[in-house]
């Protein structure tokens, strides 16, 4: 018999029984579409945060105080030595290699703010103008910090769109004074952004310039230093620039640590696989169970068709063909179901992604690879099982039944 | 052509061992037309079977065509069944979800012959057997007559040297067994060696040789004179 002919009768026999081949398609579609649809969810998370990174600036780089490694219990453990501090000047030091576009110096305080006799605590930002591009910040109204000396604290602030709104309400903020601490600052922007950014919420912002963050603080120690590279290529070389640099300045100790976005983007990267094998690994139980169904079922089908497997014997059908028969429907059950299911989780993925486009749902081709896979060899496995007890049945006892 | 030597065939029925066939010995020549009578559990069913090598005889020796078959692997035994045996069987076993020449043309796609191929000799067979304006039909819409007629015609598409038949009309009406017998006498007289089992004395009486079974063995093994 040839494989096309053997092809033909076992779709023939599925045809033959429609609702429970119908069935088990279904079981073996609701697993497939299962690992479809939950790996794309997985992997548009891990895509919405891979977009929210670069929409900070992949070629960022961010300099802060310490060694994150273990020291080793020297000397400078027994006399207390702590790193150096970051100052504006460090940060001054780094605009001087032609990789760098933009340095912004962060210091974050908070203070009391108040306006209009309305006072509220208020989380304070120290910077310098290149934040705002470094940031991809957009502004709703007014300026942003001047460019200029950084080591000038003029007396100008821009708002977060909530702080602005609890302290001034309808009223117009810009040009308006701000009492912040024991200081007072005018109002010359308002942020259009929104969300989270270096740890704090945006909308709760007062941002100063870094001159005058550092009085209002009494400490030059800035949190951290903003590198923004001009090629994603260089950033090897901006770090170890940015490493020199400053040693040179701390005379001799590398007391900072680099990192990159990249180094952060890459975690959350892996925590994120891992979820989406996790999701999908569950998922890919139903088709372990989808497989017993289709064991179950060509069971049935075996038992059922036991005159019919007699007669093929008495035609003169060798086992290994009957076995073939049986393994044909179960692989072309699975496939099919395989089939609905990879289409119906691309349409509920597709239809996911439409209605919350913040997410992009889609699943990766080797989630759809896997789910067809792992279903056609559940399925298979489990149908030899059924289709090695068919071949071995005696001819005389099958044809017996009628 | 067939020859069974010393041929016994035992189930094993609990505790207790039972002789469906004891002893056999019988030589049937090529295009002999050989009836096989006696009451039931006397082991014709069982003979039969084991002429088709659907089952295995415990102990003796079954040669074909002179060839030892009683020791041939299930793969071998499977060539031997599709090339020089058919069947016809009481209840027809036709597949009910294929249609009428679908069913007749299973043991050419069992053998590999090319669709095209299958298509002519199935629509030839089916005009043979009076059937061309059924061959699409299922056989839930075909009468027992038209059935057995393609039982047969699938038993003998292969042009099969022996054709086995179980009780061909046990399932019939007397008008459709009648014609069942003359289809089937018609391929005996085309030179097919034929032997059934039947309960109807009247027609173990139309064979030219019948064998009468009791107990697993034959007691009489009689041939009528064709002239007579």
């Amino acid at each position: 018999m040839t494989g096309r002919d053997i092809l033909a009768v076992a779709a023939g026999s599925l045809r033959g029984f429609r609702l429970r081949s119908g069935l088990t398609m279904l079981a073996m579609a609701i697993g497939v579409a299962a690992v479809v649809v939950l790996t794309g969810l997985g992997e548009g998370a891990r895509r919405y945060v891979r977009e929210e990174f670069a929409s900070l600036g992949t070629n960022l780089v961010i300099v802060i105080p310490g060694r994150s490694e273990t020291a080793g219990g020297g000397l400078s453990l027994l006399v207390g030595a702590t790193p150096r501090d970051l100052t504006v000047a460090d940060a001054g030091a780094l605009t001087r290699s032609a990789a760098v576009r933009r340095v912004a110096p962060i210091s974050v305080g908070s203070a009391l703010a108040s306006a209009r006799g309305l006072e509220r605590e208020a989380v304070v930002l120290g910077t310098n103008s290149e934040l705002l591009d470094i940031r991809h910040w957009k502004l709703a109204q007014g300026k942003f910090l001047a460019a200029g000396d950084m080591d000038r604290a003029s007396p100008v602030c821009v708002l977060g769109a909530k702080i602005r709104r609890e302290l001034f309400g309808s009223e117009p903020a810009i040009g308006q004074w701000l009492r912040v601490g024991d200081r007072r600052f005018r109002v010359t922007g308002i942020l259009k952004s929104e969300g989270r950014s270096i740890g704090v919420d945006v909308e709760d912002l007062v941002i100063i310039p870094v001159a005058s963050a550092q009085a209002l603080f009494n400490t030059p120690a800035l949190l951290r230093i903003l590198v923004e590279v001009k090629h994603r290529e260089s950033i090897p070389h901006v770090k170890d620039f940015i490493r020199e640099t400053i040693r040179e300045r701390h005379q001799g100790e590398e007391d900072i640590t680099v990192i990159t976005q990249d180094a952060v983007l890459a975690t959350f990267d892996r925590i994120f696989r891992a979820l989406t094998f996790t999701v999908a690994g569950i998922a890919a139980i139903s088709l372990a169970v989808a497989g017993i169904l289709v064991m179950n079922v060509m069971l049935i089908s075996v038992s059922q068709r036991t005159a019919e497997i007699g007669l093929l014997k008495a035609l003169g059908a060798a086992p290994r063909t009957i076995l073939s028969l049986f393994l044909t429907e179960a692989t072309v059950l699975s496939l099919l179901g395989a089939g609905l299911g990879v289409a119906a989780g691309e349409l509920t993925s597709w239809l996911l992604a439409s209605l919350y486009p913040v997410l992009p749902t889609q699943p990766p081709a080797w989630a759809i690879a896997a789910g067809m896979g792992v279903a056609l060899v559940t399925g298979i496995s489990f149908g030899i099982l059924p289709a090695r007890r068919a071949a071995r049945l005696d001819a005389v006892q099958a044809l017996a039944r009628r | 052509m067939i020859r069974l030597e010393e041929v016994n065939r035992i189930f094993q029925v609990g505790d207790q061992e039972v002789h469906a066939l004891a002893a056999v010995n019988l030589g049937i020549a090529a295009g002999e037309y050989v009836s096989v009578m006696g009451p039931s559990g006397s082991g014709k069913s069982t003979l039969l079977n084991i002429l088709g090598l659907l089952d295995h005889p415990t102990s003796g020796r079954y040669l074909l065509e002179g060839e030892d078959v009683t020791g041939l692997t299930d793969v071998q035994q499977a060539a031997v069944r599709r090339h020089k045996i058919g069947f016809v069987f009481q209840f027809f076993h036709l597949i009910a979800r294929m249609t009428a020449a679908e069913n007749i043309e299973l043991p050419l796609m069992l053998e590999g012959i090319a669709p095209s191929q299958r298509k002519t000799r199935v629509a030839r067979m089916l005009d043979a057997v009076g059937l061309a304006d059924r061959a699409r039909h299922k056989p839930e819409q075909l009468s027992g007559g038209q059935r057995q007629r393609v039982a047969i015609a699938r038993a003998t598409i292969l042009e099969p040297d022996i054709l086995l038949t179980d009780e061909p009309t046990g399932n019939l009406d007397r008008r459709s067994g009648h014609e069942i017998v003359e289809v089937l006498e018609a391929l005996n007289s085309r030179g097919i060696t034929l032997v059934m089992v039947t309960h109807d004395p009247e027609l173990g009486a139309r064979a030219r040789r019948t064998l009468r079974m009791v107990d697993g063995r034959i007691t009489a093994d009689q041939t009528r004179d064709p002239a007579g």
